[in-house]
């Protein structure tokens, strides 16, 4: 249904109607498609922080067409904003007035990444205030964003330059087709690990993955995304969706191993497969997992239970194996959901085990770093599958339409490029984090 | 070994993959053979990943095939993801099928010949050719071949409304027109199996076809297909209690004496099997598991036309050779995996190689074969349990056979497959 009126507000009659009717008009988003270009336009460097001569470098080297004035009347393909050495609230004002001044020039499909500094406890109160500013202020940009344009930020730790590895590669995830439905959101960069990949279209490749729940929806388009990334993918599902499964491995020449990531030693089969097929194991991405939706009121043991066992304590217990088997610079993205972030009316038992994932890959993060990997979680919003065509026509119409500042769903394809910034080597310094996939939503299974 | 098997290189079973076995007319009958095999060839790929690969032959089979399913093999593996380079072949032995497919491709893998290679089978009753009688194809021929308007008239005109009436096929056997059924009916009574045996046996196939599945067995065997996931036929809750109250299905001319019901045969099945095979070298190569050896094979026939021999007695003939060949005894196996075409078959078999007199006088030994350790027989269950579509039989006992002896690490596995026409093929596998 969105995907139908998406087509109509954007073509022909229809889309004169719509306009003049003041119909909402969610955006066709700007995808990644590999060798696109980075960004639709050229690139506007704002701030004068000391890390901006070496970024612009890097940018160059991108091949954008970087501009470090605002001015003229030309389209922009992205904004980037340098605020990380702000020290006082008062001094937002130039850098944000500047961005605004050029945000009508912004093509659609446009990008804004801003690049700041974490507020702490042990920040001077005015530092620590312009600090958190900037999430305010970014998140409120998002809002304002039109034509599928986004505005998201990288917050480097203290120490970490702007052109760190990690936080060159959320930045060219965020200024890439690849964050179409990642909206008013924040990259931490907490390390200058990592190793950016020779070919940005072929970020994974030579990687072993592992994808679980992989026969259909959101898995089905993590295999196909890690493929096309250069990986090798292993895909899991139960066996009774072996069938799907299979279509899933011919489909990404991967292999296909059935399997209940419930069984205790599901973590140990997943490993025997990776490492005798495929001689490594880089890459697991917990996927797998099943909705059984009540109000609380009149949940009962089954459905509280399934959802507990599949969604987190699979993710736990197949973890403990990935760490005793000591895979060096194992990588993991576990899905989370924006539900057990925001909440979602019949889904205590959801929520439960998928805010149980942003639990899990904080205190993870540690023990996955010890072997040089480390350890992520991807928190879809509303997302377009099987799934959630499930959820009641109302209910999916409101999440779908109202709650985005994008205007409409998210594609598994959107979640998939998210998981496989966060499966690369080059993301070695963002360790423990959740990164939204909402389009700036709050509803979603 | 004689010196000249020395340059001969081993052949390696690799790994299976089957559709769940329906019973006829259920859950696949709007599924056509190309449509199952074709399923069981795409969960193999998927399984070892051999996209995109140029295998050295697939080789299949039906026993019950369309005309049009001339080249059925080939048609299904251009619809899979292998290459389209990878030649296939029919090949058609009654329910031999998938066992003389298998057995072939093993031969020209020792050889050198082939490097890998998949065999197996598919069979539908519930999709079944059906075709024009014989007296309405004969006016059709006629008519095709005829030139002037007299001679189509005159070819029409033997046209008779009988004609109509369409021929659907049968499992009765052409020469004696009697069904499997009521042949084996005659070697059951011949060796004096009793009914309680017969239940004994096919009660023992469902337990462990059902006990298989529970400790996760098939998870690497079999790949659900139509919404199917577990053997239709299987009755994980059947008791002899149950199995005594079914009424004889076949040789119920024997009266009070007739023993063999619908319970202790197979009903008729569709499904689809398929094992990939291989040098060691490919096995390497590809980083794939190496199960089992494909040691031998055999295949013997009897006179069942004059009633000189049963006829489903054929592997018992088959298994004297192939023991002599290769130097082992009857005892020598860790698992035994007989074909449970009936549960009658089976034990008349165990019992002729029991029988001194039989294995003097019909297989011209010395000394009875003699008997086998129960345990060690169709411990995952078997065709009586899981179904019987008959050319896909051989390649889910392959499969289940070499996982089995790859789980023990060890021991050799036996595999006896009877077919029409008296005829039946046996093999020997080895564990790696």
């Amino acid at each position: 249904m969105a995907d139908k009126y998406l087509e109509l507000v954007n073509s022909g009659f229809t889309k004169k109607l719509a306009k003049s009717l003041g119909a909402p008009r969610p955006a066709i988003l700007r995808r990644y498609a590999p060798g696109a270009p980075l960004l639709p336009g050229p690139l506007l460097l704002l701030g004068n922080s000391s890390a901006a001569q070496d970024l612009a470098d890097t940018l160059l080297g991108w091949g954008l067409d970087v501009r470090r004035h605002a001015s003229g009347e030309s389209r922009l393909g992205g904004i980037i904003l340098l605020l990380d050495e702000l020290a006082d609230p008062a001094e937002l004002s130039e850098p944000m007035l500047a961005a605004g001044a050029a945000l009508r020039r912004l093509a659609p499909g446009g990008r804004v990444v801003c690049l700041s500094r974490p507020a702490l406890e042990t920040d001077a109160p005015a530092v620590a205030a312009v600090r958190q500013g900037i999430d305010g202020t970014v998140r409120s940009m998002g809002r304002e964003m039109r034509g599928g344009a986004t505005a998201n930020g990288i917050v480097l730790a203290e120490g970490i330059p702007a052109t760190a590895p990690s936080a060159l590669a959320a930045l060219h995830f965020l200024l890439s087709g690849r964050s179409a439905y990642v909206d008013g959101q924040f990259i931490a960069v907490d390390s200058a690990d990592g190793t950016l990949p020779e070919d940005f279209d072929r970020p994974l490749a030579g990687k072993v993955a592992v994808v679980t729940g992989a026969a259909r929806g959101i898995g089905a388009a993590i295999a196909q995304t890690l493929h096309r990334d250069g990986a090798t993918v292993v895909v899991v599902d139960v066996p009774a969706a072996g069938d799907a499964l299979a279509r899933v491995a011919n489909r990404v020449s991967g292999t296909a191993l059935q399997l209940d990531v419930t069984r205790p030693d599901a973590g140990e089969k997943i490993i025997e497969h990776a490492v005798s097929r495929h001689g490594a194991l880089d890459i697991v991405i917990h996927n797998a997992g099943i909705t059984r939706d009540k109000l609380l009121a009149n949940m009962d043991a089954a459905r509280w239970d399934s959802v507990i066992a599949v969604n987190i304590s699979s993710q736990l217990a197949m973890n403990e194996a990935f760490l005793a088997a000591q895979l060096p610079g194992l990588r993991i993205v576990s899905l989370a959901s924006t539900s057990g972030i925001a909440g979602n009316r019949g889904q205590t038992n959801y929520a439960a085990s998928k805010g149980g994932v942003i639990g899990m890959v904080r205190a993870s993060a540690a023990a996955f770093a010890a072997n040089g990997g480390g350890i992520n979680a991807v928190a879809p919003g509303f997302i377009e599958t099987d799934m959630t065509a499930k959820i009641p026509l109302a209910t999916r119409a409101v999440a779908r339409m109202l709650m985005p500042s994008l205007m409409q769903g998210g594609l598994p394809l959107d979640v998939a490029e998210a998981i496989g910034l966060l499966a690369s080597d080059a993301a070695a310094g963002i360790n423990g984090r959740t990164l939204r996939v909402c389009g700036q939503s709050l509803v979603g299974a | 070994m004689s010196d000249q098997t020395q340059a001969i290189r081993p052949a390696v079973i690799i790994g299976g993959n089957r559709i769940p076995f329906a019973r006829s007319n259920g859950a696949y009958s709007k599924a056509s053979n190309q449509d199952m095999l074709t399923a069981a060839l795409d969960g193999l790929i998927a399984r070892f990943g051999l996209q995109g690969q140029r295998l050295g032959a697939v080789a299949a089979g039906a026993v019950l095939k369309h005309s049009k399913d001339f080249n059925l093999v080939r048609e299904c593996v251009l619809g899979t993801s292998l290459s389209a380079q990878t030649p296939a072949y029919d090949v058609q032995m009654a329910c031999a099928t998938g066992m003389e497919a298998i057995g072939s491709l093993a031969n020209k893998i020792k050889l050198g010949q082939i490097d890998s290679g998949i065999g197996g089978g598919v069979d539908t009753t519930s999709d079944a050719p059906i075709a024009v009688s014989e007296g309405l194809r004969a006016v059709l021929m006629d008519l095709s071949r005829a030139r002037t308007t007299g001679a189509k008239l005159k070819a029409v005109s033997r046209f008779r409304p009988r004609d109509l009436a369409p021929n659907a096929p049968g499992t009765g056997e052409p020469r004696t027109g009697l069904s499997m059924g009521d042949h084996q009916a005659i070697t059951t009574k011949a060796w004096n199996i009793s009914r309680a045996a017969q239940d004994e046996l096919a009660l023992a196939s469902h337990k462990n076809l059902a006990a298989a599945y529970e400790r996760n067995f098939f998870d690497d065997l079999i790949t659900p297909f139509a919404g199917v996931s577990k053997d239709t036929n299987m009755r994980a809750d059947s008791t002899l209690e149950k199995l005594a109250s079914l009424k004889p299905a076949f040789g119920k001319n024997l009266g009070a004496e007739a023993t063999m019901t619908a319970g202790n045969s197979t009903p008729l099945t569709d499904g689809a099997s398929a094992v990939l095979l291989g040098s060691e070298d490919y096995a390497r190569e590809h980083d794939l598991p190496m199960l089992a050896n494909f040691v031998d094979f055999e295949a013997a026939a009897v006179d069942f036309v004059h009633g000189a021999e049963g006829l489903l007695m054929a592997p018992t003939y088959a298994v004297a050779r192939i023991l002599e060949r290769n130097n082992l005894s009857l005892q020598d196996f860790d698992f035994y995996e007989i074909h449970e075409a009936f549960a009658g078959t089976v034990l008349a078999t165990l019992a002729a190689w029991e029988d001194a007199e039989f294995c003097k006088n019909k297989l011209g030994l010395q000394a009875p074969l003699g008997a086998i350790d129960r345990s060690r027989l169709n411990v995952n269950g078997s065709s009586l349990a899981a179904g019987h579509p008959f050319a896909a039989t051989g390649g889910r006992i392959v499969a289940s056979l070499a996982k089995m002896l790859h789980e023990k690490g060890s021991g050799r596995g036996l595999v006896s497959v009877c077919a029409a026409g008296g005829q039946g093929v046996v093999a020997i596998l080895e564990a790696r």
